[in-house]
């Protein structure tokens, strides 16, 4: 069977099972629609966090940007799993003591505020809304190498698919297809990596496989990568850090937190029957994440081992890489090129017109490796290769079967739609539950409820389409951003709201509205107002990165110290939580008397 | 509330944030210390064919990161039942 027609199979079926499964556990009652009646076991539920959590960012995204920055990935790596230590510990046992359905209702009764709530809703809706934006550049990546078409189409396709996802179940459906959905995603992630692992070192696990010899030499991969990267003029793959220390710190800093302020992860914790389980639950989440995390550097680091291998046979051979006939003649590209180059995604240029394809970094900074450039007749570097295409074109740079390279695109797709589906649920229960019901339509029915929430779903997938045509950075540096958001204004206000007894509606409203503008406006400086191509005002700030160096992916680190600081001092001078409040924060604080998860 | 049940409280909260300072202790460690501070020292060390840095970074961390949690888990399950907050 060729290729396309596989991956049709892969593809088709896989998505049979999880409309099967939507179908079966269809969602009833407003109750159902959101929690699933608080009733899910706490493996399931790390199951399903897991899928919900590791999107189009994490599966197709992130191991392209290790790959591009080295050591420096190690950002992703600990701040998308680190935030799962601080979500078991300081929130999800609290917030399902709690026992309401969403993250701003507890905010609007811990503040005793409808304007905290509104508030909350606000920094919400702008978080999940820009990690929508991430989903559908990883979307629009996956179909578009899927059906052969430009990633534009491709994220047309995606915006229709997941649309109908969303709106067809609730979180019912999404629970039991999330689960279907990471089974699917996980393999598809991992059966490549141990193939290419095997292959590369004769290691069968590629967390092994990544710190061993490669096969029949004893010398060591990253030894080996490092040589290669930086005979070409990279810089060293294991020791190349994004930005300053200080950067790394914060953006490390800004992932964890944001991961545990984004609203579609928290509220999984509501769903677990009693408190013992919402701590075991980020548990198990995390061990079905730290899967996929510590299977991507091995895929990031031996995905760059073999692109350059692809275009350099000097590179496994051994020899001259700037000899001519190293790099490969522009006829003998192999067909997965040939395949990327028609979603746009990869692109390459004969500058020097001698029918061969050299692949180098043409601004090095490196004197010896920019003397043999310039000595082997190089006019600039001729191939780029989007960071995002990397995991999905991985199984075919390694040339494995067709059946690996569909179960991949299968993965990638799964990935995308079950984040997006869990982010549109939260939309979707902001905008009815915490908006509509509570603060403009206290009357609505449930049927009119359920409806705002469609509509609302509808509002930002049209919206996120629109905006990821001309994504912020690749889905993963987008979806960064999107933590930047919920780090800088959500989780100060849980925090503050579960560990002081006494911080009032004025302080958290004002951290939370100081510590979004903060990082909207370093954002927006660098990305554009809302995103919007051509709107930056970087100046503003002093330039790229002004702020002590730090990248607006970054930011969120920083927003987070303003809110926490506008907040105590907002409190300080204002008056401190009435006694009930008081007496309701101790309450929360011992799991004794939870009952289940209600709406009012 | 009586004043036996707020002493109990208040000594399980003291208890409970003893844990987390622990636990969070270990978990800077793991990740912003031998993953980010001392990453270049420690990359002088080889684990196999990893420097150690580089290992903690995107290896390390996460497994320390999931026994904690598990950790965690249970000795809250302990703390609840040695101060009689545990759920039925």
């Amino acid at each position: 069977m060729d290729l396309q027609t596989t991956t049709y199979l892969f593809v088709g079926a896989s998505f049979a099972l999880y409309l099967g499964i939507a179908y079966w556990a269809r969602a009833g009652s407003v109750s159902e629609f959101y929690v699933a009646g608080g009733g899910v076991h706490p493996i399931t539920n790390g199951m399903a966090t897991a899928a919900d959590w590791m999107s189009a960012a994490s599966f197709i995204s992130m191991a392209g940007l290790i790959s591009n920055m080295g050591y420096g990935g190690a950002v992703f790596l600990m701040g998308w799993t680190g935030g799962y230590v601080l979500l078991a510990m300081l929130l999800a046992p609290y917030l399902r003591k709690f026992g309401k359905f969403t993250v701003p209702q507890f905010i609007g009764d811990r503040f005793y505020s409808k304007t905290a709530s509104t508030v909350a809703v606000v920094c919400l809706l702008t978080a999940s809304t820009t990690y929508i934006i991430g989903q559908m550049t990883g979307v629009g990546v996956a179909f578009s190498r899927f059906l052969n078409v430009s990633s534009d189409t491709g994220i047309y396709i995606g915006q229709a698919i997941v649309f109908f996802y969303a709106v067809f179940g609730g979180m019912k459906g999404i629970t039991y297809t999330q689960v279907a959905q990471y089974i699917v995603l996980i393999f598809a992630y991992i059966i490549p990596a141990i193939f290419i692992s095997l292959n590369l070192t004769g290691s069968f696990l590629p967390q092994l496989g990544l710190g061993s010899d490669l096969v029949g030499t004893d010398t060591s991969l990253l030894v080996k990568l490092d040589q290669v990267v930086t005979d070409l003029g990279f810089s060293q793959y294991t020791t190349t850090s994004a930005g300053s220390m200080l950067n790394m710190f914060f953006y490390t800093v800004s992932l964890m937190i944001g991961t545990a302020g984004l609203p579609h992860v928290i509220v999984r914790f509501f769903t677990v029957p009693k408190v013992a389980d919402a701590r075991a639950s980020a548990g198990w989440a995390l061990v079905f994440i730290a899967l996929l995390y510590t299977t991507a550097p091995a895929v990031g680091a031996m995905a760059k081992l073999n692109l350059h291998s692809t275009v350099n046979t000097a590179v496994m051979k051994g020899g001259d890489l700037y000899a001519t006939e190293s790099s490969i003649k522009n006829d003998d590209r192999p067909d997965w090129m040939k395949r990327w180059e028609k979603t746009g995604l990869l692109k390459w240029e004969d500058k020097n017109a001698d029918g061969r394809i050299q692949y180098y970094n043409e601004a090095t900074k490196n004197e010896a490796a920019k003397a043999k450039a310039g000595a082997a007749g190089w006019k600039g570097n001729e191939l780029t290769v989007n960071a995002d295409i990397i995991v999905l074109a991985n199984p075919e740079i390694a040339l494995l079967p067709n059946w690996v390279i569909a179960l991949v695109a299968a993965g990638g797709i799964a990935a995308a739609l079950s984040t997006a589906a869990g982010l549109l649920m939260a939309i979707s229960s902001a905008v009815s539950h915490d908006l509509v019901k509570n603060v403009f339509n206290p009357n609505i029915s449930e049927k009119g409820e359920l409806l705002a929430g469609k509509i609302a779903m509808a509002v930002a997938i049209v919206l996120a389409g629109w905006l990821g045509l001309n994504p912020p950075g690749f889905a993963a540096g987008t979806v960064a951003l999107a933590f930047g958001i919920a780090a800088s204004s959500i989780f100060p206000a849980i925090m503050m709201g579960i560990f002081s007894r006494t911080m009032s509606d004025k302080g958290a409203i004002a951290g939370m509205i100081a510590g979004l503008l903060t990082t909207l406006f370093y954002v927006f400086a660098h990305k554009g107002l809302f995103f919007i191509k051509g709107t930056d005002f970087v100046d503003m700030v002093g330039g790229v990165n002004g702020w002590f160096g730090i990248t607006p992916e970054a930011i969120g680190t920083l927003g987070a110290i303003v809110n926490f600081a506008v907040a105590f001092l907002v409190n300080k001078l204002t008056a401190p939580a009435p006694k009930h409040i008081q007496e309701l924060v101790e309450s929360i604080r011992v799991p004794k008397g939870a009952g289940a998860a209600t709406g009012h | 509330m009586t004043t036996e049940s707020e002493k109990n409280a208040k000594a399980y909260w003291s208890a409970t944030l003893g844990l987390l300072t622990k636990i969070l202790i270990i978990w800077f460690l793991v990740s912003y210390g031998a993953g980010i501070l001392f990453v270049d020292m420690l990359n002088g060390i080889k684990l196999g064919g990893y420097p150690l840095g580089f290992w903690f970074a995107q290896q390390g961390s996460i497994y320390v990161f999931i026994v904690l949690i598990f950790y965690y888990a249970h000795a809250m399950g302990k703390l609840d039942r040695k101060f009689g907050v545990q759920e039925d």
